[in-house]
């Protein structure tokens, strides 16, 4: 319905290369819609937010043992439960007389890991049956799908329990039970994707010239599904980080005197009524991290998803 | 003129074959799903464990329980043999005992069912009176600040362990304010068992006996879990109903009732919610059975006599019976819910229904 | 020639852009509408739906409407409150989409949908207003109103569902109707009888009538005067019966590029576009 004619606001140099109506070459039309992505995406305070929060998150985990002041497994009865700025425990020292803030910092490494461990295996997973799935169709799919639904069937924290019940506590367990939960809705959105692609004209084409489906399974389909992966990691990894801490918690995840934040709420509950810092710092931790997650999700979401942008 | 009539005829033949068929399908898909749930938690009871022997009687049993209950499980029998006697074990019923409570699983998660069912539904008929409108409003004001104090309101809720708010409202509301009961299950101790079960749900019970103190002491117990509950299940309802109500509100018979002069309420309320309420539905079961998964880690940090707080403990005395009936339990329930959000789709929706 | 309902000066509608580029949708139109049948033809993207829009004021935001008056008898519409503009939404200039398919309720059975209309500018009873639906629907030639009724729009055609559409804009008896392609998702079959149902209650009524399409020769065949517009502004008007003797190179593009039993050519005429179309100032469409 709108004009197409434009009131062009002049752009100079490279930004007017950046955002040419009419680029030259593939190379330059990607970097002008990348660009375009970091505008929309800097114009989003609360992404740019949760982007911060990720970035600190990792520096934490880089620089841990500069930034603890304190030997995190270092345990000081005299000094037990001193609320925060006492004693030189600027977040306080927990039941066993251990830096607070010191035991967040080294937490920040395990969250990492479990985070970095499951938003690589699980989508792996998932594009890999979500697209096998959608691709080669038949008995083929009615099986894979049939599998995912078993897997969705079960609420993420229960079936986890399960798992962990049976393979016995510990973190490698826990994030290996988290992966087992986490991987069928990517290959829902692995195997959506790849029916809409499938039928597209251009792979059509691509057919035609002679390519297999192996060529065009990895070539072209993975690329266009890895958007909406990526949206979904990030929102997920919010998840994988509360569950990862649900399990901690029940003292099914990292092992004392491991310093992990779930683990360390849980050590928190005894006293929580008089000494509520113990349980509350980390826990804090926990609501900051994965809500940069959050953030940047949605603001990701904002820019990757060609459907929501139009709408 | 005439050219809908041939067309409306050939609609109202065919409803009645291809409802029995779409519904035959439905039921075919959740047969397979259950049966793969079962099969799952075979796996994971039987297959997974080194010693899924061990695992039932624990490390301090002695040979002739360890020989015994090996028997029992059918350990010597082949796994196909084994899962089959699994299957119509758990389709009759019968989970095993739970070494913990020397009882027979079923009876155990009947027992406690309802309470869990009692907290989960307070919790979503929170998150629903709440959330619903929040998104709507969130939609209806979308880019502008009533959209983003939804939205963030939201993500906090996304991004806070649910038992570390559990711990936080106690500290605020039970330690200092002192407005709502000790963290001792779903009345004060000395309350507990008072009340003859009818339900199995405190508040209907004590209602039922027409016990006010005990029934306004549960309400004071109820109130923050299902607070708490009711926050993750508005986060999430919000949230959806939020995205609903923006892609609605973009379509062209939102503008027809527009031009027809429709205040902006009309066009939104009747019109646009009218239309994301089929969906809703769905969004609304699935928040209920996301609730049976927050009331694991809720129940344990209230003493909640409810289903999370039954597989928690039995997991940590490494009660497997117990915790694959639990997982079962929670599996089927989950299934159910959907199917039920599925029918009520189907009812719903003019479009789905004929 | 006839008393002026509604008198359009100096249009503009603009789309800001995620890139700050701002698109200009309408560019300065004028025009005036009697109890006629005024048709406004052009090319998808030329502004005339927008322009059909900008009168009721449902230009969606971030869309932003300006112009020196939009008169309607003697209100200006722009300055109107939103309470007020309701009161002219429906009642006395109404609208009729495109495609039946998503313009009505698809939950809402489609009795519903025309009392709703009928009940809010008239105050009726419910059975009044049953009254008054059965009617319309007569009057739109759908047999069996009573079944009609009913039903949900995917349960009908869509010639159908644009009936229904027309009874419901036209229930409580407005003065214009704006028909923003009214024939264009339906069968070639079906249009002829939609079109005369449209013309037949039109002229009953003694309405005005906008009619926005693409279509050069059914304009010509159905309305009284053309406003030809081009990238925003009206380029050409003319009576229809007159249409033969346009002069813009535009509307001669377009009456060439058609082809005709008694002038049979080889090959049609493609159109070249001169860039001169976009800034020539907009030709004013006043009675």
């Amino acid at each position: 319905m709108a004009s197409d004619t434009l009131q062009s606001t002049s752009h100079t140099g490279w930004r007017a290369w950046l955002l040419t109506d009419t680029p030259a070459s593939r190379m330059q039309a990607r970097l002008g819609q990348l660009y375009l992505g970091w505008r929309t995406f800097r114009s989003n305070p609360l992404a740019l937010i949760g982007f911060l929060i990720i970035v600190a998150l990792v520096l934490m985990a880089i620089f841990a043992p500069l930034l603890a002041v304190h030997d995190p497994y270092a345990q000081n009865l005299d000094l037990r439960l001193r609320a925060p700025g006492e004693d030189g425990y600027w977040l306080g020292s927990d039941d066993l007389g251990r830096d607070i803030w010191s035991r967040i910092v080294h937490g920040a490494p395990i969250t990492l890991q479990i985070v970095a461990i499951v938003a690589v295996t699980a989508p792996t997973i998932g594009l890999l049956v979500g697209t096998a799935a959608g691709y080669l169709g038949g008995w083929i799919d009615v099986v894979l799908m049939r599998i995912t639904d078993i897997f969705l069937a079960f609420p993420r924290l229960v079936l986890a329990l399960a798992f962990v019940a049976v393979l016995g506590a510990g973190i490698e367990n826990a994030i290996l039970a988290i992966t087992l939960t986490a991987w069928p809705p990517y290959a829902r959105i692995a195997r959506a994707e790849t029916l809409t692609i499938r039928r597209a004209d251009f792979i059509a084409a691509i057919r035609l010239q002679g390519a297999g489906p192996i060529r065009i399974i990895t070539g072209h389909i993975w690329p266009l599904c890895l958007s909406s992966i990526i949206i979904r990691v990030t929102l997920d990894m919010a998840g994988v980080i509360l569950t990862a801490a649900g399990l901690g918690f029940l003292g099914l995840g990292a092992q004392p005197p491991l310093p992990e934040w779930g683990a360390m709420i849980s050590a928190g509950r005894d006293f929580f009524l008089d000494s509520w810092w113990v349980a509350t710092i980390p826990g804090l931790a926990i609501f900051i991290v994965s809500l940069g997650f959050n953030l940047l999700g949605d603001g990701l979401r904002d820019v990757l998803d060609p459907k929501r942008k139009s709408a | 003129m005439t050219d809908t009539t041939a067309a409306a005829g050939r609609r109202r033949t065919a409803p009645l074959v291809r409802r029995g068929a779409a519904l035959l399908s439905t039921l075919g898909v959740i047969a397979v799903t259950m049966f793969g749930l079962i099969f799952v938690t075979f796996i994971i009871g039987r297959v997974m464990p080194v010693d899924p022997v061990l695992a039932v009687v624990g490390e301090r049993a002695s040979k002739e329980i360890y020989d015994r209950v090996y028997f029992e499980m059918g350990l010597d029998k082949s796994l196909v043999e084994q899962f089959w006697i699994y299957l119509t074990d758990v389709l009759t019923g019968n989970f095993g005992t739970s070494t913990l409570t020397a009882r027979p699983v079923v009876e155990d998660i009947a027992r406690v069912f309802p309470a869990t069912l009692e907290l989960a539904t307070i919790g979503v008929i929170i998150g629903i009176v709440f959330g619903v409108p929040m998104g709507v409003t969130a939609a209806v004001y979308q880019g502008r600040w009533p959209d983003h104090v939804v939205r963030l309101f939201g993500l906090f809720g996304y991004s806070m362990p649910i038992f570390w708010l559990a711990l936080m409202g106690l500290i605020i509301f039970y330690g200092n304010l002192d407005w709502v009961g000790a963290p001792t299950g779903r009345v004060d101790v000395f309350y507990q068992d008072i009340v003859p079960p009818v339900t199995g749900m405190i508040l209907i019970d004590s209602a039922i006996a027409g016990d006010w103190t005990i029934f306004w002491n549960a309400v004071s117990h109820v109130v923050l879990p299902a607070a708490i509950l009711g926050y993750y299940s508005l986060a999430y309802i919000s949230r959806m109903t939020r995205s609903f109500m923006i892609e609605e509100l973009s379509k062209e018979y939102v503008t027809t009732a527009r031009v027809k002069g429709l205040s902006e309420r009309a066009v939104i309320w009747r019109h646009a919610v009218g239309n994301v309420s089929v969906p809703l539905i769905t969004v609304i079961a699935l928040s209920y059975a996301n609730l049976l998964e927050g009331s694991v880690l809720t129940e344990t940090i209230f003493s909640w006599p409810g289903l999370g707080q039954y597989i928690t403990n039995a997991l940590l005395n490494a009660d497997m019976a117990a915790v694959l009936g639990g997982t079962v339990v929670v599996g089927l329930t989950f299934v159910g819910l959907n199917m039920l959000s599925d029918v009520l789709y189907r009812v719903l929706d003019p479009r789905a229904r004929s | 020639m006839t008393e002026e309902l509604l008198r359009v000066e100096d249009l503009w509608v603009r789309f800001p852009t995620p890139s700050g580029k701002v698109v200009e949708a309408v560019r300065g139109v004028s025009f005036s509408l009697g109890r006629e049948r005024l048709g406004i033809v052009g090319e998808s993207g030329s502004g005339k739906s927008m322009t059909g829009r900008s009168i009721l004021r449902l230009v969606r935001p971030p869309g932003q409407v300006q112009a020196k008056r939009i008169m309607f008898h003697d209100q200006d519409l722009l300055t109107l409150s939103e309470r007020k503009m309701r009161q002219v939404r429906g009642n006395r200039i109404s609208m009729v989409m495109q495609d039946p398919k998503f313009s009505l309720n698809p939950v809402m059975t489609v009795g519903r949908q025309i009392a709703e209309a009928y009940r809010l500018h008239t105050g009726a009873s419910r059975r009044e207003a049953k009254r008054a639906t059965l009617e319309m629907l007569e009057a739109v030639q759908i047999r069996d109103p009573e079944r009609v009724r009913d039903l949900y729009p995917h349960e009908v055609s869509g010639g159908m569902g644009q009936r229904i559409m027309i009874a419901m804009m036209l229930a409580p008896d407005p003065e214009i109707l704006i028909a923003d392609e009214p024939t264009s998702a339906l069968d070639v079959t079906v249009q002829t009888s939609v079109l005369r149902i449209i013309d037949r209650l039109v002229k009953e009524r003694g309405m005005g009538l906008i009619f926005i399409s693409h279509d050069l020769n059914l304009v010509a065949t159905f309305c009284d005067r053309i406003l030809i517009m081009y990238a925003g502004r009206v380029v050409e008007t003319c009576e229809a019966s007159r249409l033969h003797e346009a002069k813009h190179p535009y509307t001669r593009g377009l009456l060439n590029a058609l082809p005709r039993l008694d002038e049979p050519k080889a090959a049609l005429e493609a159109m070249t576009r001169d860039p001169a179309w976009t800034e020539a100032p907009s030709v004013d469409g006043y009675l």
